[in-house]
């Protein structure tokens, strides 16, 4: 059994989930346009990526497993991954209106966010049990939200620069982003975590 | 539009991922060597084709209100059918894969042919269709890997292509995470310049 921070530190920044994973790149090319805005995506995101994480665990331990339907695992996290941000999203407009505010219109956009699904399915192949999960999700959450917000600001700052009209867009983009990865490189073997 | 012109359409002219730029996350994720990036290529294709032609034929029977949730469904089929395929044929491929094969289901190409195309044509196109776009994918997947096998481990499929000095200084960090994201924006850069060119 892993120590909880170790899991927490591996998911946050050894194992980042943009730039080590590459998931959820979607959102990190298409969304991450100004710092708040990436902000409010890097928020939504903890917490559906919480959510989901409790409820996929109890779905497959208590359902799927029991009744051995692991098989049906793709199918099933995805339709409740779909119907959880529905329900999250109805009930944040009733009763939470300055949280819905804050990130309500990016809720839909996480719904086949692969990030949201791919950690599900990590958290299941490392044999996690249910506190270790929820640290897990939070970290890499807070890792999604950190390069997100950085490179929003790297992205900013990429508009004003004179730039080649071939390589401005998307190509100047993946290079910044390799770039970073480049330098989160760094940070493995960080408590001799791989 | 010609059946000709429905295959080669998305193979090129609207390549998912070197054009379009969808299908991204495993397009960078498997493309470090050439067999798991041709691996997944032919995984997605045969998704993308059986749910194309499935979708095709049920289309006027799913109701326009849930036929998200349906594509998902006919989607998540193949892909378990494929997942468990390649964990019992090809285990070593299934290891090097590992979650990008349950996660096929989100490609945003494969739910994105569904409600663009399979949903409005019939049966032989969208099959065309499905061909066409996986493949181009396919395609984009090779060269990647090809490109970050050769320079960051000197070898191709496996073999050994440059001599014994290379073998010493390998450009090791195109086959780590940082690699995948230069050789994309280098490709996507020469797009721009050489093809895109009179479009824009």
């Amino acid at each position: 059994m892993k120590d909880p921070a170790l899991i927490f530190l591996g998911a946050f920044l050894v194992n980042n989930i943009i730039l080590m994973r590459f998931l959820g790149l979607c959102p990190f090319f298409g969304v991450s346009t100004a710092v708040e805005t990436a902000t409010g995506m890097g928020m939504a995101v903890i917490f559906v990526m919480t959510l989901a994480s409790w409820i996929t665990w109890i779905v497959f331990n208590v359902v799927l497993l029991p009744f051995n339907l692991v098989f049906l695992r793709t199918a099933v996290f995805i339709l409740t991954i779909a119907s959880l941000v529905q329900l999250v999203e109805m009930f944040l407009k009733k009763y939470y209106r300055t949280l819905y505010n804050a990130m309500g219109i990016y809720l839909p956009l996480i719904t086949t966010n692969c990030a949201i699904l791919g950690i599900t399915f990590l958290a299941i192949d490392n044999k996690f049990n249910f506190l270790d999960s929820t640290i897990f999700s939070i970290g890499t959450g807070l890792g999604f939200m950190v390069v997100m917000i950085t490179f929003a600001a790297i992205k900013e700052r990429l508009d004003l620069a004179p730039i080649n009209p071939s390589i401005k867009g998307y190509p100047i983009s993946f290079i910044a982003a390799g770039l970073m990865a480049l330098a989160f490189l760094g940070f493995s073997g960080l408590f001799g975590l791989t | 539009m010609k059946k000709s012109q429905i295959f080669t359409r998305g193979l090129i002219k609207e390549n998912a991922v070197l054009v379009l730029m969808i299908g991204l996350c495993p397009a960078l994720a498997v493309s470090g060597t050439v067999r798991d990036a041709f691996g997944m290529g032919l995984a997605a294709t045969f998704v993308l084709l059986f749910s194309n032609i499935i979708i095709s034929i049920m289309r006027k029977r799913i109701p326009n209100e849930v036929r998200i949730p349906i594509f998902i469904l006919i989607i998540s089929t193949f892909v378990t059918i494929i997942d468990y395929f390649m964990q019992a044929f090809q285990p070593s491929l299934y290891r090097a894969l590992g979650v990008f094969v349950p996660l096929i289901v989100v490609n945003c190409m494969i739910l994105g042919r569904a409600e663009a195309y399979a949903s409005k044509n019939s049966v032989i196109n969208s099959a065309l269709d499905g061909l066409g776009v996986g493949l181009g994918f396919t395609l984009a997947l090779t060269v990647m890997g090809a490109i970050r096998e050769i320079l960051g481990n000197g070898t191709f499929l496996g073999m050994a292509i440059f001599g014994e000095g290379f073998k010493n200084a390998p450009v090791i960090f195109m086959i780590l995470p940082p690699g995948a994201f230069l050789v994309i924006g280098v490709m996507k850069a020469l797009i721009n310049k050489y093809v895109k060119k009179e479009t824009q």
